[in-house]
């Protein structure tokens, strides 16, 4: 059975990506192989690892458990969109410095998660840091690392009084 | 790739979607938030031939405050209920479950009406309705009918929809004003699958007798349960640890629970204990809302 194909329009990090796809392409695999955008990556494919973790109509969420036709008119920011042009933004500065990754699989995801977390909560303790963690497996830092990281870039953004 | 290939369609109203149902029956199934759909269809243990996507009928997601209940639309983002003011006001068993029910970037995507109508036997949402008595509308070709919560879970994955019905609107009912709420987990860790969950609901008169009780074990047997012997044996008394500890013994002649790789029965039946403990303590421990 080969389903009808379908055009999906979305606005990625700014700009506008236009293809045809069958309707049983995820999100995850949109981004990755129609948009050339290889930073979201794609873990577990069942919604468990957070791995694929964007950012879709303002609000997280996992690209391997939506389908590209769902997002069809919609904005869409991936890792790509963190940076501000070459510079890494304060939470992408703040996994550096704290050496909150190690083989950077799973970091993607966390930066994703991490970004709505901090709009949402700017001044978070350390266990809605972990509570929020909990939803990206990472198998290599063992989290202490992150949430330093979290608590400085939370700390750096109050300072700066950014959004 | 890894889903089966499958028609899709995106109707924006729910006419159209009964319409669609109607049209392709037992082929379809109606895709809400898609967080226990869209991984069946990844593994391929799902595999629709015809996917009815309810995301753009905005007619079925709505919260709003009637007469004794809040009416909530099954398209309902778990994370709106979560942070919905009126849920905590009136539905605080709502408000204390929903941070276990997966995590936030789940609940963003994730419905009210998808984790009644996929009947996981584990899952939070299930368990909190039963206790709340809540009444679950279906709709059809044949029009709405009202089925109560205690007859809405058949089995794993297994509800009283029929294959042309979704379900259009859950009915909860608005917890007194002295009522206090608690939710007790246990699992792989935080947000992550739940092995056993215990809903509590409990309202005391002055003296803090309890008045109405009513306890639900979740992951303790194919379908959600009512723990009624317990219930039954806290009616009248007071919240105290060895009435608490009586009481949660008594939930073993209350559930079924099945074995899995997750846990064994014993181990299941045990975890009820030790949550409807640690829910009830919860309630001990709290203020009136």
């Amino acid at each position: 059975m080969s389903a009808a194909r379908r055009e999906v329009r979305v606005t990625v990090n700014g700009r506008t990506y236009s293809r045809t796809v069958e309707p049983r392409v995820l999100l995850a695999d949109f981004l990755r192989h129609e948009c050339g955008l290889t930073g979201t990556h794609v873990g577990c494919a069942h919604g468990v690892c957070g791995a694929c973790t964007v950012v879709l109509d303002g609000v997280s969420a996992r690209s391997c458990l939506t389908f590209a036709v769902q997002a069809d008119g919609k904005e869409i920011t991936t890792v790509e969109g963190l940076a501000e042009g070459d510079s890494l933004n304060v939470l992408q500065q703040a996994f550096h410095e704290n050496h909150a990754l190690q083989c950077g699989y799973c970091t993607p995801g966390f930066l994703m998660s991490l970004t709505e977390f901090l709009r949402e909560t700017p001044d978070p303790d350390e266990t809605q840091i972990r509570e929020r963690l909990s939803g990206n497996l990472c198998r290599c830092t063992g989290y202490a690392n992150i949430v330093r990281a979290v608590q400085a870039a939370a700390q750096r953004l109050r300072e700066e009084g950014a959004p | 790739m890894k889903p089966a290939p499958f028609e899709y369609f995106a109707p924006e109203t729910a006419e159209e979607v009964l319409a669609l149902m109607a049209e392709h029956g037992v082929d379809a199934r109606p895709l809400a938030g898609g967080q226990s759909l869209v991984p069946l269809i990844n593994m391929r243990m799902a595999q629709p031939a015809v996917l009815i996507d309810l995301n753009q009928c905005s007619e079925l997601a709505y919260l709003r405050e009637e007469n004794g209940v809040l009416a909530c639309g099954p398209m309902n983002r778990q994370r709106e209920l979560e942070l919905s003011p009126i849920v905590r006001q009136y539905c605080p068993l709502i408000a204390q479950a929903m941070p276990h029910m997966g995590h936030a970037t789940i609940r963003n995507r994730g419905t009210a009406g998808g984790s009644l109508s996929h009947a996981d036997p584990s899952a939070e949402l299930p368990g909190v309705a039963l206790a709340m008595d809540a009444e679950l509308i279906a709709e059809g070709p044949n029009g709405r009918r009202s089925i109560p919560v205690a007859e809405f879970f058949f089995a794993e994955l297994t509800t009283a929809l029929e294959a042309d019905e979704i379900l259009r609107e859950i009915r909860l009912p608005k917890a007194g004003a002295g009522s206090v709420a608690a939710f007790a987990e246990v699992g792989s860790h935080f947000g992550g699958l739940a092995i056993v969950g215990v809903a509590a609901q409990v309202d005391r008169d002055a003296s803090g007798r309890c008045i109405r009780v009513a306890l639900a074990a979740t992951g303790a047997g194919e379908r959600p349960t009512r723990l009624t012997s317990a219930e039954a044996m806290l009616s009248g008394e007071v919240l105290e640890e060895r009435t608490i500890i009586e009481t949660a013994e008594a939930a073993t002649a209350d559930v079924d629970p099945l074995e899995d790789l997750h846990a064994s029965a014993h181990w299941r039946r045990r975890a009820a204990v030790a949550m409807a403990a640690q829910a009830l303590r919860q309630i001990a421990a709290g203020v009136h809302n």
